[in-house]
């Protein structure tokens, strides 16, 4: 990105940052098993920009999305311009002035721009809607933001950027005080994105607070005033903009204790090379000219932030989304687009993240789940006929040797903990030969004990010879399990990392976009 | 002693009520109100739990059981089936057909002519789920709008065939081997729904493939990723859910010695019915193959008593919709209990 523009923050104008307008004090939320936000205080001065920053998984979203209206704390307090207030739901933030647009958009996209920008408050006349106030009241929205949509333009017509002003215009439908923007940014143009940035310090400059959340440092300088960090759903520190550097807020945004929980790092040297991806693109662009390659007995892992391509390459390799070009390569075969029925009897496996969704079926008993990838092996079948009993007796000394608990192997997955729910599906790694088996995001939302017995067994399969790909956005799993590492970045490959070079920094630095000078 | 007495019928009380709560879970429904229309049937009339009656429930619920079996496979893969009452009406008509006009040039081939025109009818009723499953698996088409379309160009083409006349002309021997005849004691229809049953239980609870019906139903996703073959699945899903349904059409051409263009009609809301009752989920991956038999059992059965007590058919009509929708809600309350009692 280019060099700050100061023209467009705040500075000189005649309101400057002031009173506080949105506090919360200790506030926590609390999730079955989770504790989402955990005394929390924050605080939002009229004029200012203040980033929210963190890992996935700190609690941003948790606290903008309390502050929004649309999720209630389970205990402490929001204070509004120095007043108590409770904030029932969007509604109730939306008569204060505090307005969110999230990453997803609430826009329907049937309907047309003012349609959207009055859903759910219509202006109406004497039970039925008011067209031209309507229409009136939208152009003028838009005309004050200096936004040059047409109000009856269907919202499915409008570039991304687009929309994502009808979305900002929304929040101008009453008066406004505190705007919240959850990554802005992230589908916008460099030109959009100065737009964006502009419309923001017009706002400031009028003396609207805004919450701003962010991972590219770049944007922290260019129109933060103060930073927040976030970790584990814990309030770290709050820093002026212009004096942190980015190893700090790195530091502050990772700094969790790293104890036993690992195991000992593989030393043995790595075999033969089993995958090797050639300059991989999918067809949905969410991966570009991607290569790397793992070879046996190592734990290779990839890293970078969800949606930067790590985990869609592997799909692409395993056969689970479409190919664009490049080559896939596996034991010396040409293995690009071939169907993962081929892959997984080829001794090719991925598990993938979202083990409800992707998974796992859920309503099936953990036996039938562990059983899935090698029905037509034995002692799953023999001939074309299953044996219940030979898949009974292997799914049983699965759940031991995966400590499943409770071990019922009939029990329906959905009746099982996070954590016990991955070892059942992290149990079909064992239930064939399998020479290369990529783990996404293995340990999302699973306890930590889980977690050290999940690393543990990925160390063994590795120690077996077997070949692992880790996807991960936790750095930490990263940092202390693989033997190199690739860092994606919108769909790219931008670093590779070798062992003697892993350390956080080194892969942190390469999550965002470099600050180029 | 008096209030240990209490105490002990307390605690007895709460056994049972929570034995009846278990056995809901893991059961379902279908026990509890099969048990319900006996008793209430028996109490109407005399003449139900007669061993002729009972015998007469089984050969009569024999048509829709076929049925019901096809449409389990399709609601076990998250979908259904609108079109099987259209495929039991082609099946017929075809059948009926080809059986009449080879009979009818070679008077003296009996056993030719039944042979052929069956599989004529059967294939004719397949091509319908061969369709279905080309939708559905390939060009992503809803179940919902596949089965009814299909359901609409059957119906046409079986109408158009015989010009909405009934098909007559097909050898006695056909209906009184298939339609009333009986092999070792059995009543012909039965024993053919036996086999069948047979087989698909091998099928699903002995193969690979069948337990792929499960799991695309399950998670299509987490189905393709295990290397499942999922659209080859869904496809043989529709294929073989028209098989069935175009072996009830024959069977019941047998029966009615004539092929006919309307027949069927109710079928697709029974043979749902059947397999909702009977615990298949409508979302797709539970339910098992020996309760959709019993549950297309429990129709007849309450088809049967209502006849018997002299009620009319039209509100029989009404008793099976009440009783699909109940069945739903009770499902409902499984669910809930199921979050309760784990295991």
């Amino acid at each position: 990105m280019t060099s700050p523009a100061p023209a467009l923050v705040r500075g000189g104008n005649a309101t400057g940052i002031g009173e506080v307008l949105i506090e919360t004090r200790s506030l926590t939320k609390e999730y079955p098993g989770v504790r989402a936000l955990d005394a929390v205080d924050f605080d939002l001065r009229a004029g200012e920009v203040h980033v929210l920053f963190g890992e996935n998984g700190a609690g941003k979203s948790t606290l903008i999305s309390i502050l929004a209206g649309a999720n209630q704390p389970t205990s402490g307090t929001i204070l509004f311009q120095g007043r108590e207030v409770a904030l029932h739901s969007v509604h109730d933030a939306r008569a204060l002035g505090v307005s969110a647009v999230f990453q997803e958009f609430s826009l329907i996209p049937q309907m047309t721009v003012e349609e959207n920008l009055f859903l759910g408050a219509e202006p109406t006349k004497g039970g039925f809607l008011d067209r031209r106030r309507s229409r009136d009241h939208a152009r003028e929205i838009l005309e004050e933001l200096d936004f040059r949509i047409d109000p009856a333009a269907r919202v499915d017509r409008l570039t991304r950027a687009e929309q994502q002003m009808v979305e900002i215009a929304k929040a101008f439908r009453s008066d406004l005080s505190v705007l919240i923007l959850d990554e802005p940014t992230a589908s916008l143009t460099n030109h959009e994105t100065d737009q964006l940035f502009k419309l923001i310090g017009e706002l400031t400059a009028r003396g609207i607070g805004i919450v701003y959340i962010t991972h590219r440092m770049a944007e922290i300088r260019r129109i933060g005033d103060r930073i927040t960090v976030l970790r584990d759903g814990r309030y770290i520190d709050t820093v002026e903009a212009r004096d942190a550097s980015e190893d700090d807020l790195v530091k502050l945004m990772t700094g969790r204790e790293v104890g036993a929980i690992f195991p000992d790092r593989i030393t043995a040297p790595a075999g033969e090379t089993v995958l090797q991806i050639d300059k991989l693109t999918t067809r949905d662009g969410t991966v570009r000219e991607a290569s790397l390659e793992v070879r046996a007995g190592e734990i290779v892992g990839l890293a970078g932030l969800v949606g930067a391509g790590k985990s869609e390459v592997l799909q692409a390799a395993f056969g689970g989304k479409a190919i664009a070009g490049g080559r896939v390569g596996y034991l010396g075969r040409d293995i690009t687009g071939q169907s993962p029925k081929k892959n997984i009897r080829g001794g090719f496996l991925y598990l993938p993240s979202d083990r409800r969704n992707e998974g796992l079926l859920m309503m099936r008993s953990a036996r039938e789940n562990m059983a899935l990838a090698a029905l037509d092996t034995r002692p799953f079948s023999s001939g074309p006929l299953l044996t219940p009993g030979g898949e009974r007796q292997a799914a049983q000394e699965l759940a031991e040797r995966l400590n499943l608990q409770p071990r019922r192997i009939e029990r329906a997955v959905d009746h099982f903990s996070g954590g016990n729910q991955q070892k059942v599906m992290l149990a079909r790694s064992l239930t064939r030969d399998f020479r290369l088996i990529a783990f996404d995001e293995p340990t999302v939302g699973v306890d930590v004990g889980t977690r050290a017995a999940i690393y543990e067994f990925i160390v063994g399969l590795a120690k077996q010879g077997v070949a692992i790909v880790l996807i991960s956005s936790d750095l930490p799993e990263i940092l202390n399990l693989s033997n190199r590492a690739y860092v994606f970045y919108r769909g790219r490959v931008q670093a590779e990392i070798g062992a003697e070079e892993l350390t956080e920094e080194a892969v942190l630095g390469n999550f965002f976009e470099r600050e180029v000078a | 002693m008096g209030q240990e007495r209490n105490a002990a019928g307390a605690r007895s009380e709460g056994g049972v009520t929570l034995f009846l709560k278990r056995a809901f879970v893991k059961l379902g429904i279908l026990p509890f109100l099969l048990v319900a229309a006996v008793v209430i049937f028996a109490l109407m009339s005399d003449n139900f739990l007669t061993a002729r009656n009972l015998t007469n429930v089984l050969r009569q619920s024999v048509y829709l059981m076929i049925v019901s079996i096809g449409q389990m496979l399709a609601l076990l893969t998250g979908g259904f089936d609108l079109s099987v009452g259209t495929v039991l009406a082609l099946s017929s008509v075809a059948g009926a057909m080809a059986m009449a006009a080879i009979y009818g040039a070679m008077p003296e081939a009996v056993w030719l002519a039944i042979v052929l025109g069956c599989l004529v009818g059967v294939m004719a009723g397949t091509m319908i789920g061969v369709v279905n499953g080309v939708g559905v698996a390939f060009f992503n088409v809803s179940p919902f709008m596949m089965s009814l379309g299909m359901a609409s160009v059957g119906f046409g083409i079986a109408l158009f065939l015989t010009g909405g006349v009934p098909v007559y002309g097909m050898p006695i021997a056909f209906g009184d081997t298939f339609g009333f005849g009986t092999a070792f004691g059995v009543p012909v229809p039965v024993l053919v729904a036996a086999v069948l049953i047979v087989v698909l239980y091998v099928i699903l609870y002995r193969t690979p493939f069948g337990r792929h019906f499960y799991a695309v139903g399950g998670n299509l996703k987490a189905a393709s990723l295990s290397g499942i073959n999922t659209q080859g699945t869904l496809f043989f899903t529709y294929v073989l859910c028209a098989f069935f349904a175009a072996v009830a059409g024959m069977l019941l051409t047998a029966r009615l010695d004539t092929g006919e263009a309307n027949i069927g009609a109710s079928m697709p809301l029974e043979s749902i019915a059947a397999c909702v009752i009977a615990g298949v989920s409508l979302r797709g991956g539970v339910g098992r193959l020996e309760n959709v038999v019993l549950g297309a059992l429990f129709i007849g059965l309450v088809q049967n008593g209502m006849n018997l007590a002299r009620i009319e058919s039209y509100l029989q009509t009404v008793v099976l919709g009440a009783l699909l929708i109940l069945a739903v809600i009770a499902d409902q309350f499984r669910l809930k209990y199921v979050a309760t009692l784990k295991d």
